[in-house]
């Protein structure tokens, strides 16, 4: 029973935290239909700018707590300074466009933000772990956990709920639905669909970004960082279907789930558990659990 | 006129005899200018997640040495201008990017940079894309870092060498410095990469303590991804079922998250951490790191090293060229393969009457060699001569709260020959037959 509980709260640990990291990805996917590979680097930005943020904070003697507001507001700062400048002054150019150029620019977006990451701070290592000690420790049994980690199950029910509410039960988020049913019906009823894009697209740098802060005080924010989180949560949206919050949170829940318990039982299968589960939904479900399935236009 | 014409036809003979003589003095300058310089492509990772750790100090290493060597700063055997008088100039190519670019990369070095030496290469992966083709080309090619035993245990090179012992060394000196301090080990966890480097090192340890602990059983086995950052899970499952000793060859940024998200959850108050190569992360870490930890660092490296005049002139201009840090396991690689390459290329000019060396006359003069290096004597001596072998060291970590730094005490060097496979056998096979040859052990 032990052993079960365990793998469940390692599985949604590490669930929780791919979550966050690929809501960003659908979100963008679902309005913009871009397939974001830079959505890693704004990921790494995240984790970085927190870094900044919360060393900055601890200088003004701010109370250890005010680093959380730190890093929510390094997710911010990412976002918008980040956001507007990759959208207009580049992505835009290349709407209507085929999709694979736009995952190609995206791609070269994301080299050039390795060394932009570099440039701004650095090869060195930065640590942000203060934050990782404010929530404590809770033991099970003879495991111990960082509150943390309980932290942040939180703040991935608290990400996913508000974009689930943002874009269902509000009026802008209605006309976020009309765009992705038809930019072109919305923009004929006065919609102005390239602001809805630029909003969509800040919204998931803001994700992204968020996710990096929250990640940093529990890694060692350096280089590199981007690359395998893109993979991750490109497995979780394909599994939920791509442009599905609902399926965002269910595809990181089964890969959490599922690399807990090769973990715990079969350590050598760990990474090949995730695309078995990635390819068996894709033969039963090719869209993805979530996604509907869509009329072709003629 | 006719003088005239006479006049004309000894300016016309004049002219054609200065341009002959221009044009042998424009040949013999390009010779002279070929002469000047010996290039060399330096391949180290200057981005991704090597970078911090090992790509960039590797790099900065080179440099602070090349600028010693061409201002005849270095210390004896070292202190001739150059390479041999010769100007040395170096290429710095990223390593990332993976095996076949960096093919591509190595061609392109031998023949559009047309550099006479590359050295480089910290992946095993790399390394064992790149040195057939170097052998193909028949250029000049040192493999500085990389730790896969299997480069010259599978198979046979005349261009190609590695100056630093491979990773079996490291994992025998750990096991033997476990034994010599008597440390409990009935029971091992092992957590390492998903790749050449971490199932090589996983096995040389658990084979190695399979001799010194006959009784000892490996419990966990994990195997995270390369660059996985989140071990909540793996740390539970190693506090589910702790064994004495836990080892890892986990390196750089996943190293470093191994610590941060395993040290408040009490994972090292329940086990013995051993580390293979841990002493990059130290400045880094810094009280981060608990106190009683394990660790190698690939060589008597860093605060391991013996104590020399070289290592002493080492540790200040490297010092001095980045704002007063520690020299570490990356550039003390790079270092001992610079320091052997030069006197390589010095000794092959010998012997090539004073003229920049063929590849063929470089690897000559290289095979089976011995120089001295910062961190102690390099010896040839495997593989006919292009493996290296080399003393290395295991200390405990302490955080030095005064001097705000982790110190490495208890330390224990280990002469090569106590820890590198002899000659003739492979890595596996030595360590299963329990170390035969082995001298000189503490």
């Amino acid at each position: 029973m032990d052993g079960l509980l365990t793998l469940l709260i390692d599985g949604l640990n590490y669930a929780s935290w791919l979550f966050i990291v690929s809501l960003g990805l659908t979100l963008v996917f679902g309005v913009l239909k871009i397939l974001n590979i830079a959505h890693g680097s704004f990921y790494a930005l995240g984790a970085y700018a927190a870094a900044s943020f919360v060393g900055w904070a601890a200088g003004m003697q701010w109370s250890p707590w005010m680093s959380l507001a730190a890093m929510l507001l390094a997710a911010v700062a990412v976002a918008a300074v980040v956001a507007p400048i990759t959208e207009r002054g580049l992505l835009r150019f290349f709407y209507g466009r085929d999709e694979v150029l736009l995952v190609l620019v995206t791609y070269a977006l994301f080299l050039v933000m390795e060394d932009v990451t570099k440039l701004i701070w650095g090869a060195n290592p930065y640590f942000v772990t203060e934050p990782y000690g404010l929530f404590g420790n809770v033991d099970f049994g003879v495991l111990s956990y960082v509150g943390y980690d309980f932290a942040l199950w939180g703040l991935a029910v608290a990400a996913g709920l508000a974009a689930w509410w943002a874009l269902n039960r509000t009026r802008q988020g209605k006309i976020v639905l009309a765009v992705i049913h038809s930019p072109e019906v919305a923009s004929s009823m006065g919609v102005r669909v390239s602001r809805v894009y630029t909003i969509a697209f800040g919204a998931g740098v803001f994700l992204a970004a968020l996710a990096g802060a929250f990640t940093a005080p529990m890694i060692s924010v350096q280089p590199g960082l981007s690359v395998s989180v893109v993979v991750l949560s490109f497995a979780v949206v394909i599994i939920g279907g791509l442009g599905s919050i609902e399926g965002a949170a269910i595809g990181a829940l089964l890969v959490g789930l599922a690399r807990s318990a090769a973990v715990h039982l079969a350590p050598a299968a760990e990474l090949f558990v995730i695309y078995a589960v990635m390819a068996g939904v894709l033969v039963f479900r090719p869209e993805g659990l979530f996604q509907r399935i869509q009329a072709r236009k003629i | 006129m006719q003088f005239q014409r006479s006049a004309s036809r000894g300016t016309f003979r004049s002219a054609l005899c200065a341009v002959a003589a221009s044009t042998a003095l424009l040949f013999a300058g390009g010779e002279v200018h070929a002469q000047e310089t010996f290039k060399i492509g330096i391949v180290a990772f200057l981005s991704g997640q090597a970078a911090e750790s090992f790509g960039i100090p590797a790099v900065n290493g080179a440099k602070v040495l090349v600028d010693a060597f061409n201002r005849s700063a270095a210390p004896a055997p070292y202190g001739q201008k150059g390479f041999g008088g010769l100007k040395i100039e170096a290429v710095y190519v990223d390593e990332a990017g993976g095996a076949t670019k960096q093919v591509q990369e190595l061609r392109a070095l031998y023949d559009r940079e047309k550099v006479d030496a590359v050295v480089g290469y910290i992946g095993s992966g790399d390394c064992l894309a790149v040195a057939p083709v170097a052998e193909e080309l028949k250029r000049f090619l040192i493999l500085h870092d990389c730790g896969t035993p299997r480069i010259f245990e599978d198979g046979k090179f005349s261009y190609v060498f590695r100056t630093a012992s491979h990773a079996t060394m490291d994992n025998v000196a750990l096991a033997r410095y476990l034994k010599a301090h008597n440390a409990k080990a009935r029971s091992i966890n092992l957590i390492n990469q998903d790749y050449a480097w971490g199932h090589d090192a996983k096995a040389d340890f658990a084979a190695a303590m399979g001799q010194f602990y006959p009784d000892a059983t490996v419990g966990q086995d994990l195997l995270p991804k390369f660059g996985a950052g989140q071990y909540g899970t793996e740390i539970s499952v190693l506090l589910s079922k702790p064994a004495d000793v836990t080892h890892t060859s986990l390196w750089g940024g996943d190293l470093q998250a191994l610590m941060l998200q395993a040290g408040p959850r009490g994972l090292f108050k329940r086990t013995q951490l051993v580390i293979s190569a841990g002493d990059h992360v130290l400045p880094v870490l810094g009280q981060r790191m608990p106190d009683g930890v394990i660790l190698g660092a690939r060589g008597a490296y860093g605060q391991m090293a013996p104590k020399s005049a070289l290592n002493d002139w080492w540790n200040d201009i490297y010092a001095k060229a980045y704002n007063g840090q520690q020299p570490l396991h990356s550039p003390y690689r790079m270092a001992q393969a610079l320091l052997g390459l030069k006197l390589a290329v010095e000794k092959a000019m010998v012997a090539n009457g004073g003229k920049k060396p063929t590849p063929e006359q470089l690897a000559a003069a290289l095979r089976g060699s011995e120089w001295d290096s910062p961190g102690g004597r390099i010896r040839m001596a495997l593989a006919d001569g292009h493996q290296a072998i080399q003393d290395t060291a295991i200390a405990r970590t302490r955080y030095d709260a005064a001097a705000k730094k982790v110190v490495l005490e208890d330390i224990m060097r280990f002469p090569a020959e106590c820890v590198n496979p002899p000659a003739g056998t492979t890595a596996e096979a030595w360590i299963k037959a329990g170390f035969p040859g082995a001298k000189n052990c503490p």
